[in-house]
C-alpha cells in the first residue's frame, strides 16, 4: 500500500494542481532534457485515466499526433511536470476511458460538461 | 573503514523520484537503529568484526540478558554479526543506523524469501508443462521424462522436481540506494528485497560492485 509510506518518501506534493479527471482536456508542460539543455514541451490531449494513488498519483494523456493515437503517463508528483492546464471540461460516465482507444474522429469525441 | 552492513526491516515498495527526475521503483528498507553488543577482535577470537543488535523489543532469559548488559542493557531480539577492518573505533552499545549507506551507492540485501509451500515443476523450475489441447488429459502441468530407462536404472539425484519453494535464505546484489530518509533512518533500494513487509533483512555494501 503506497499510501503508508508517504510519509516517508521524499517525493513533494504538487502545489497549485488544477481539479481535473477522466474526460477532460488538459496541456501538460512537460520538461525534456535534450543534450545539456532543457525545454519545455507542451502535450495536450484528453485524460483517459487518472490513478489516486498518494504522492505517487499519476494520470494517462491521449491525444491523435499525424494520425497516430500517442498515449502518455505523466506522475503527478513529477518534477518533470511543469505545469497542468485544464482546457475543457469533459462529460464522461466512467473513470478509465480506454474505450476511446478503439475510436477515431466523430466517434471519440466526448460531451462538454455543463455547470 | 566502517561496518559492512546493518540489520533492517522491510517496510513495502513505493515510488520515488531520483536526482533526475525519473520516477524509480523502490523497497523501503528500515535500517537500524542497531547498537553494538559484541566487539570481535584478532587477539580473542583471530578476526574482527562487530556483533550488533536490532529492535529493542523482546522479553530476555537470564543468558540474554547478561549477554547485552554490557552494551547498555537493551532488550534487543535480533543479534548478528558483521566483519570491520578496525574493531577498535567501536564500543559496546555505540549507536548504527541508515547514514551508513550513501545515495547513489550498491547495496546487497539478504533475507529469507517468502515461503511458498509444496509446488510443482511449473512454478518452482519454470518447467513449459504439456500441450493443453490434442486429447492431453491430465498432462497439462506434469514434469515429464525424469530420466531413460534400464540404463541408469534410476532418477540422477539433483534432477528438478516439485517440492518445497521459497523461505530460504536469498541475497540480491547490487541494489541502487536511490534515496533516503534521515529523519526516519530508511533507505529507498531500486528494485525488491527478498521476504515479507516487516521481514527483517540484512543490507550490506555490494561485494561485486562492475564498473
Amino acid at each position: 500500500m503506497a499510501y503508508e509510506l508517504d510519509a516517508l518518501i521524499p517525493n513533494e506534493a504538487r502545489t497549485g494542481l488544477p481539479d481535473f479527471g477522466s474526460g477532460d482536456t488538459v496541456r501538460v508542460h512537460a520538461k525534456v532534457v535534450e543534450g545539456d539543455k532543457e525545454r519545455i514541451q507542451v502535450f495536450e490531449g484528453v485524460v483517459i485515466r487518472r490513478r489516486m494513488k498518494g504522492l505517487v498519483s499519476n494520470f494517462t494523456v491521449r491525444k491523435i499526433a499525424s494520425g497516430v493515437g500517442v498515449e502518455r503517463t505523466f506522475p503527478i508528483n513529477s518534477p518533470r511536470v511543469d505545469k497542468i492546464e485544464v482546457i475543457r471540461r469533459g462529460k464522461v460516465r466512467r473513470k478509465n476511458l480506454y474505450y476511446l482507444r478503439g475510436l477515431t474522429g466523430k466517434a471519440a469525441r466526448i460531451k462538454e460538461k455543463r455547470f | 573503514m566502517t561496518i559492512e552492513g546493518l540489520l533492517g526491516r522491510k517496510l513495502g515498495t513505493t515510488q520515488v523520484f531520483d536526482e533526475r527526475g525519473r520516477l524509480r521503483g523502490v523497497t523501503a528498507v528500515e535500517v537500524g537503529p542497531c547498537f553494538v553488543t559484541h566487539i570481535r577482535t584478532t587477539e580473542a577470537d583471530g578476526y574482527t568484526a562487530l556483533q550488533i543488535g536490532f529492535q529493542d523489543d523482546r522479553k530476555l532469559n537470564k543468558p540474554e540478558a547478561g549477554h547485552l548488559k554490557s552494551a547498555g542493557n537493551l532488550k534487543l531480539r535480533h543479534l548478528a554479526e558483521f566483519r570491520v577492518s578496525d574493531s577498535s573505533a567501536y564500543t559496546l552499545g555505540d549507536q548504527l543506523g541508515a547514514e551508513l549507506f550513501e545515495t547513489g551507492q550498491k547495496v546487497d540485501v539478504t533475507a529469507t524469501s517468502k515461503g511458498r509451500g509444496f509446488q510443482g515443476g511449473v512454478r518452482r523450475h519454470n518447467f513449459r508443462g504439456g500441450p493443453k489441447t490434442h486429447g492431453q488429459s491430465d498432462r497439462h502441468r506434469a514434469p515429464g521424462s525424469i530420466g531413460s530407462g534400464t540404463t541408469p536404472g534410476r532418477v540422477f539425484k539433483g534432477t528438478r522436481m516439485a517440492g518445497h519453494m521459497g523461505a530460504e535464505r536469498t541475497t540480491i546484489m547490487n541494489l541502487e540506494v536511490v534515496a533516503r530518509n534521515d529523519e526516519r533512518g530508511v533507505i529507498f533500494v531500486a528494485g525488491s528485497v527478498p521476504g515479507p513487509i516487516g521481514g527483517l533483512v540484512r543490507v550490506r555494501k555490494a561485494r561485486k560492485v562492475s564498473k
